[in-house]
């Protein structure tokens, strides 16, 4: 096992698939010179090229869309979003294009194109830098969504998604890039919608994902110090989802939180809440809880972002508020 | 170059099968067989029909929510087309796409997209995948003179300029985005000069002159073939119906449609071909017979074809929907 930091299993799984595969080449705003704004592709477009690592204008309607047209033609693109903020100027492609086409197209077309992109506040990037916004792809039928919060998971699932026939976006962390993980030698795939119980334990279940995981497991140990076992599951895909392991699991602790950076109203939290109970409702000892950002945009002042957002005092809370 | 003989009356026969497909679409659209937006190609045959002719089987064609004549022109089987129309599991994308959706892989005809604009990045991304594959194929890209206005289309541009990428821009200027004239919605009213922001060649063509369609696109296919980068054409042209058919078109005079018609591309190719001695008036008439029962066999092939099963509901989102195994 070596240790990496998230960021470099990004750059270990693009630079296995492209030495794996040559029709997978990747693009976007500075992924090539300077290797990315995170540091992902660093060293690329030395190995690679910069025909296979191409910098692209600042255009990410454009990216998303030339990864379309490329992957028709038979190539396997990667196209990186500089953060999930600018998703939002891409959103026709996502939504419209990308989603639909092979549903719309009778299933004529394949699309295995992957889109990178960062999301994430907490750390004083204010209003329009901070989105966490993965709600609104799972709500999109035709689009995988992939969202690790470990160097592990990040190569596995990013070495999945390479391969994938169908089109991914794969959802980052930018407060992540910098952890650290253990990650074997040997190469490995991990699959798509198979969660992962990140800690087991009895009293409650604790589902988070991306940046809200670590969150989760730093509550569970200052939870179990007075006596709480919380069993954390991190679904690390959104679209398709594991809900088995998730029902399983609520099914034997009776009790729920669901945990994500992202806003509470009609959250993802809002969806497996509604699944818990469509499933599970005489099973429950209590409400299911939903930890979530507050519904404003992200201000900029340190203590009013650490109010809008949530971290490990809000799940432990969450928790006590259940199983005391 | 001169385009040979047999092509020529190709081209009016093209033209002829697009009319009446339209026409025959109209009547199901009419007698409720066809539902949703549906918008007709008829006065433009000449752009589809002499800027496809100038492909080799394998270039992309990449289209509008106005498609059917396109997909004709690339040689998809009528009554496939009919059938998407009319919602049957016999369509060419097995009812799920309609009348804006067509699509036909095998013909490299990669579909008709129903955001203005919104398929030039997907039509610059086919160019690049050329590219990358050293492929010999160029992209041919239909739009309308709406589209030249969306942010897209200006992406699209430079990015195809700034890598020489082999794709022709073909823009359809019918005067008209819905109801609001190119005048009052285009700081160009000569849409092919914003080719010049980009160091792009820009060309106008006579968009009701399907000779001069294809004498331009000959042309600008070939430019962007040989890997000088891509080209932007104007076809000037005028959609004798309403945007959709819903729309009454009273935004134009009468007047205005009547000199535009004065100049329809069928009649017009058909005077050459006599004059020229190219073809006879009975094979002109027996092209007319010919294409009146392709599209009246489509519509009853169309009508006869099954619906889609419910089970085809949930096909076709993903190839892979298995995971744990």
């Amino acid at each position: 096992m070596a240790e990496l930091r998230y960021f470099e299993a990004v750059t270990q799984a693009l630079q296995e698939e492209m030495a794996r595969d040559d029709r997978v080449f990747l693009f976007g705003e500075d992924v090539g010179l300077v290797g990315g704004t995170f540091r992902c592709t660093e060293g690329l477009m030395a190995e690679f090229g910069s025909r296979r690592v191409r910098d692209t204008p600042i255009a990410e309607a454009a990216i998303v869309g030339l990864a379309i047209g490329a992957a028709i033609t038979g190539m396997r693109p990667v196209a990186e979003l500089m953060t999930m903020n600018f998703a939002i100027v891409a959103m026709d492609q996502i939504v419209n294009h990308v989603s639909k086409m092979r549903y719309m197209f009778g299933g004529g077309v394949k699309l295995p194109l992957v889109i990178r992109a960062p999301a994430g506040g907490g750390t004083q990037k204010a209003a329009q830098h901070s989105h966490c916004i993965e709600s609104w792809f799972v709500n999109t039928p035709g689009i995988r969504v992939v969202i690790p919060a470990t160097p592990y998971d990040v190569k596995g699932l990013l070495k999945t998604s390479i391969r994938s026939e169908d089109p991914v976006l794969f959802i980052e962390h930018e407060n992540l890039y910098s952890t650290r993980g253990e990650v074997p030698e040997e190469e490995y795939l991990l699959p798509f919608g198979v969660a992962d119980i990140k800690r087991p334990g009895r009293d409650v279940t604790v589902v988070a994902w991306s940046r809200m995981l670590p969150e989760a497991l730093k509550a569970a140990d200052m939870l179990a110090r007075e006596g709480i076992e919380v069993e954390v599951i991190d679904p690390r895909t959104l679209d398709p989802l594991d809900q088995d392991t998730i029902l399983s699991s609520v099914a034997r602790t009776h009790r729920a939180v669901i945990a994500e950076e992202g806003w509470r109203n009609v959250g993802v939290g809002a969806e497996l809440a509604a699944r818990i109970q469509e499933h599970l409702f005489y099973d429950l000892e209590a409400p299911v809880q939903r930890v979530a950002a507050a519904d404003v945009p992200t201000p900029y002042a340190r203590n009013l972002e650490k109010l809008a957002l949530p971290d490990a005092r809000d799940i432990a809370d969450a928790v006590l508020k259940i199983t005391l | 170059m001169a385009i040979p003989a047999a092509s020529q009356l190709k081209l009016y026969k093209n033209m002829l099968l697009m009319r009446r497909f339209e026409e025959g679409a109209a009547e199901g659209y009419a007698d409720g067989f066809i539902g949703g937006f549906m918008h007709l190609y008829i006065g433009q045959e000449a752009v589809a029909a002499g800027a496809i002719s100038s492909l080799n089987h394998d270039d992309y064609v990449i289209a509008t929510y106005r498609d059917h004549a396109h997909a004709l022109a690339r040689g998809t089987p009528p009554e496939a087309l009919m059938a998407e129309l009319y919602g049957r599991e016999t369509g060419v994308c097995k009812g799920k796409g309609g009348s804006m959706h067509f699509y036909d892989g095998s013909r490299y005809f990669v579909g008709g997209y129903a955001i203005v604009g919104g398929h030039l990045p997907i039509a610059t991304g086919l160019a690049l995948g050329i590219q990358m594959r050293n492929e010999d194929r160029v992209v041919m890209a239909f739009l309308g003179d709406g589209a030249s206005n969306q942010g897209v289309f200006h992406e699209s541009m430079n990015m195809a300029k700034l890598w020489d990428l082999p794709v022709v821009f073909l823009c359809e200027n019918n005067f008209y985005g819905i109801a609001t004239a190119v005048g009052t919605s285009s700081s160009y009213n000569e849409i092919h000069r914003k080719a010049q922001g980009y160091g792009i060649p820009g060309r106008v063509v006579d968009g009701m002159d399907v000779r001069a369609v294809r004498a331009a696109c000959d042309e600008a296919v070939r430019y962007a073939r040989q890997g000088s980068g891509p080209v932007l054409l104007e076809a000037r042209c005028y959609r004798y119906q309403g945007h959709s058919m819903t729309d009454p078109g009273k935004y134009r005079s009468q007047a205005e449609a009547d000199l535009w018609k004065k100049r329809d591309p069928i009649p017009r190719l058909a005077r050459q071909l006599l004059e020229e001695g190219i073809a006879t008036q009975a094979e002109l008439d027996a092209a007319q017979v010919e294409a009146n029962r392709i599209v009246e066999a489509a519509m009853q092939y169309a009508e006869r074809s099954p619906e889609p099963s419910p089970a085809a509901l949930y096909e076709d989102l993903f190839v892979e929907n298995t995971f744990h195994g």
